[in-house]
């Protein structure tokens, strides 16, 4: 690529770091901007799906008939219409549409399309469907047990050597680490061995899914979809209706909220099917009973943790065991709960084994930083508790384990530059962790660590005749990431933030892009971006030399301008970008900067969150009083969104740790599939969320970015429960702190004498 | 089922509609008359993002039946800026970033200008129980209790 990636960071910047307004911004707040429910096409039939009340059941037969005959009723499908898959899109395939089994409360087996809601409710009423009710296991202990009902004939563990012959619900077995942990362990004064358990939560964005379809019988499509990746969705639904990936045109809406749970696809090819089947635009919407009981939730999780350390506070050695139950399907995130179970220290011997487990339920989808919360729960539990025993500061202890620049990491990769260290002497410098603590109160804290990510990246940036310039990325804009990319363009460009434009082009428009997960979006459409940038720049410099009749190499670009330089370069007067824009028809045509490419050396980051917590001990509830985040964003694009990420990942982790479940029956059917029992955190229940942005710069981006998003979902619920163990008098294990949880642990704690 | 001849005053145009009985106010909006400003999250009363005010009262949309507006007074987010001009409270959110993905804004913009309208001094707890039947899953809700705060002292000065 002849762009040049090597240019040093810069120490000062225009206008990256300030907080100018979204340009989405008054579309949002006057209500005008179109999410997934609010698109309309002429014809436009309502799409519903009838989905399994059993949580297992062999499916033998379904009868549509009396549906399809319904006036009103333009289409039914089953999975009979469907092309068969196999690989990876054999799996998606039967989590969209179930074929010999329902595998969880919730699984879609059917689906119509009819002139309205009411002939759509009353024609799902109409399939007969003739289960086969088979035991069913939603517990990943139980699931693990020899004898569980399995799910899968024929599921033999991998990852095992020799590979067992027996199948079982345990898909994959995952190892990491390096020294002897055995040998550590025989070198530690002090040893601490506990299990924990976390129960399932969901991504719980706001807007449920929704898309449009429509697909004529020639094979041409459109699809209007809230999506976290509009390439992905045609990649799957081409796939799995057998049509050309260039025939299908995917516009991503604006999206309600993700967090990881709309990375994958669920309702859009079953639009896309009943649209083929009655030559009509199809609009399906899911209800948030739906959404509980038929998307991703995480893993639910159980695990095991042994730490050792000298009477000097050195770790000597680290060993855990992770099994994570990622529902019905292989998938679990547990890989990468394994993988940065640890990776906060700095450690000589260390192990991390996980265990993929499936289950009767949802198959989970990421959720922000998938898998880490979960381990690091346990992992900086046994860390407090150490530091306890020790009797040393909670912060002083990590400080002197902590993972820094050179350090080998527990999942391999050498650390580069690293700000774990830092956020953990701010932390300590904070006035919060130097206030005196309010009587009846605990404070705790925790630290927490994600890889971010690259990926495949397209973006054009295209210079219009006034001077103004058009972004296309193809990332979908969840948290204002447009605002993000308008101010590296200008940045790079020497122009103002309002100059530019930043629009989410659909998948017919643009080259490929992966989906905006794993924090990638401002690190790598970012540094596209600044690419796509350069390319202009040099293109406009390229027409500068046009005008003034000298080599390119004689023109260099600043702050906005083209100027002459070098010695016989001449001298003219600096031309503007407007200025080239406005001849642009006159010296070759249109400008554009264009950077297609797969980026690499996203920075890892780091946080440390101080949490103040209150516990009722006759109710068991507790109360969040003061919380504080502290992370690593090597540098802020746009402070006031990367604050907002900050404080949104803490909210999470505080429902996460505190009150979110999947609350199973015996039946094996979900109890609480909506948002007055699933209860995600509401403003009465919190403090303000106080922020501090560390900016270690990330030598693998132009500008330093690393991720955001993830990192600040990870400490929360260690850092709570860290918390809340000290105010109860007890250490917690199980998450939810749910309010019984917590008084039966406080009575228990009393039963033995603590 | 024979629909229902509804006259209602809708952002202060008097506005008529026909309705299924047991079709609600959400809907109605949604897809008789494209007012998508307020959205679903949840259909049941729990998320509150299908906010607007009936008669000055702030309301769930989907908890109402598009019937009921029957002579009465609906608001919702289509009709809270004045011409070109921004209400304080939807210029206030842009400036504090006080939304992520946007999908809560409309209906916390309702509730907080309904907030706002009975009690212009409200202190942090008020404003933290009033917009606890408002959801938000992006933003932590700080920003958008700074924003109402800001939003009622600037409005308190006229
Ligand atoms: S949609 Fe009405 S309260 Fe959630
Ligand atoms: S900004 Fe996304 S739910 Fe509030």
């Amino acid at each position: 690529m002849p762009l040049d990636t090597k240019t040093p960071i810069p120490t000062s910047f225009r206008v990256v770091g300030t907080r100018p307004l979204r340009p989405d911004g008054i579309d949002k707040v006057t209500g005008r901007a179109r999410f997934g429910a609010d698109m309309w096409a002429p014809g436009m039939l309502v799409g519903r799906i009838l989905r399994s009340p059993h949580a297992h059941a062999r499916i033998r037969k379904i009868d549509i008939s009396k549906a399809q005959a319904l006036e009103g009723v333009k289409a039914v499908v089953t999975r009979a219409d469907f092309k068969a898959q196999d690989g990876d899109l054999a799996d998606i395939l039967d989590n969209v549409m179930a074929g010999k089994k329902a595998l969880y409360d919730g699984h879609a087996v059917a689906a119509v399309a009819a002139v309205s809601a009411a002939v759509a409710r009353k024609a799902l009423s109409l399939i007969e469907v003739d289960y086969e009710i088979l035991p069913h296991v939603t517990d990943v202990d139980e699931a693990m047990k020899p004898g569980a009902p399995l799910l899968h004939d024929g599921m033999i563990t991998a990852g095992v050597e020799p590979a067992p012959t027996k199948p079982s619900n345990v898909t994959r077995r995952h190892e990491f680490g390096h020294g002897d942990v055995e040998k550590g362990f025989k070198k530690a004064d002090i040893v601490v061995e506990r299990e924990f358990k976390t129960e399932a939560t969901h991504q719980g964005y706001i807007e449920p899914h929704a898309c449009l379809a429509t697909l004529s019988p020639d094979g041409v499509a459109e699809l209007w979809v809230c999506t976290q990746g509009h390439f992905m969705v045609r990649a799957v639904c081409a796939g799995l209706l057998g049509i050309d990936i260039s025939k299908l045109r995917v516009t991503a809406s604006e999206i309600g909220g993700g967090f990881g749970g709309k990375t994958t696809v669920f309702i859009e090819p079953v639009a896309l099917a009943l649209s083929r089947k009655a030559n009509r635009p199809v609009k399906i919407v899911m209800s948030r009973d739906e959404v509980f009981r038929a998307t991703g939730p995480t893993s639910s999780a159980s695990m095991r943790v042994k730490i050792g350390v000298t009477k000097d506070g050195r770790i000597t050695a680290a060993d855990g065991e992770f099994r994570y139950q990622g529902g019905a399907y292989a998938g679990s995130p547990v890989e990468f709960g394994a993988m940065s179970a640890f990776a906060c220290y700095d450690l000589e011997n260390v192990r991390a084994v996980g265990y993929d487990v499936v289950c009767n339920r949802p198959k989970q989808a990421a959720y922000r930083a998938p898998g880490a919360p979960i381990s690091a729960f346990a992992v900086e539990s046994v860390i407090d508790e150490l530091a306890k025993k020790l009797g040393m500061d909670a912060i002083d202890f990590r400080i002197k384990n902590a993972a820094k620049p050179g350090t080998k990491s527990s999942y391999g990769p050498t650390y580069g530059e690293i700000g774990l260290i830092t956020t953990l002497e701010e932390a300590k410098k904070h006035p919060h962790w130097k206030a005196p603590v309010k009587p009846g109160q605990a404070r705790s804290m925790a630290c927490g660590f994600w890889f971010n990510f690259g990926g495949q990246t397209c973006v054009s940036l295209n210079i219009n005749v006034d001077g103004t310039c058009t972004l296309a990325v193809g990332t979908p804009d969840i948290g204002g990431s447009r605002a993000s990319m308008s101010l590296m363009a200008a940045e790079e460009l020497g122009i103002p933030y309002e100059s530019v434009r930043a629009i989410v082009a659909d998948t017919s428009s643009l080259g490929y892009n992966d989906v905006t997960d794993g924090s990638r979006t401002t690190f790598a459409t970012g540094m596209a971006t600044i690419f796509a940038a350069r390319d202009a720049i040099k293109k406009l410099c390229g027409r500068a030399a046009q005008i003034w009749g000298i080599p390119e190499d004689a023109v260099v670009w600043e702050k906005g301008y083209a100027r002459p330089s070098g010695a016989n370069a001449g001298s003219f007067e600096p031309l503007s970008l407007a200025d080239i824009a406005k001849s642009s028809g006159n010296t070759g045509g249109p400008i554009a900067g264009h950077t297609e490419y797969n980026a690499e050396g996203a920075g890892v980051s780091f946080a440390t969150h101080i949490v103040d917590a209150e516990v009722d001990k006759e109710t068991g509830r507790t109360t969040i009083t003061r919380y504080t985040v502290l992370q690593d964003a090597g540098k802020a694009v746009h402070p006031s969104y990367v604050e907002g990420q900050f404080q949104g990942g803490a909210v999470q982790g505080i429902g996460w740790a505190l009150n979110e479940e999947y609350i199973y029956g015996k039946d094996g059917r979900l109890q609480n599939a909506g948002f007055l029992d699933y209860r995600i955190p509401v403003a009465s229940d919190l403090p303000m969320i106080d922020t501090k942005i560390i900016e270690i710069p990330n030598k693998g981006h132009p500008y330093g970015v690393r991720g955001v998003g993830e990192t600040s979902i990870v400490p929360p619920l260690a850092a709570i429960a860290n918390a809340v163990s000290a105010a109860a008098g007890v250490r917690l294990t199980q998450l939810p702190m749910s309010p019984p949880k917590v008084l039966k642990a406080i009575e228990e704690g009393a039963r033995k004498g603590h | 089922m024979s629909q229902v001849h509804v006259t209602a005053k809708i952002n202060g145009d008097t506005t008529e509609y026909l309705c299924e009985p047991d079709e609600t106010l959400l809907d109605v909006l949604r897809n008789r008359l494209g007012l998508t400003g307020a959205k679903e999250g949840c259909g049941t009363g729990d998320c509150g993002a299908c906010s607007v005010t009936l008669d000055g009262r702030l309301v769930c949309s989907c908890l109402v039946l598009g019937a009921e507006a029957n002579g009465r007074e609906v608001r919702t987010i289509e009709g809270m800026a004045h011409g070109e001009t921004l209400h304080p409270l939807q210029r206030k959110f842009l400036e504090h970033a006080a939304l992520q993905c946007g999908i809560c804004t409309p209906g916390f913009l309702v509730a907080a200008k309904a907030l706002l309208d009975k009690n212009p001094d409200p202190s942090e707890t008020e404003i933290r129980y009033w917009l606890a039947g408002n959801l938000c899953r992006c933003t932590g809700y700080d920003k958008i209790v700074r924003a109402v705060q800001d939003a009622a002292a600037e409005m308190r000065k006229g």
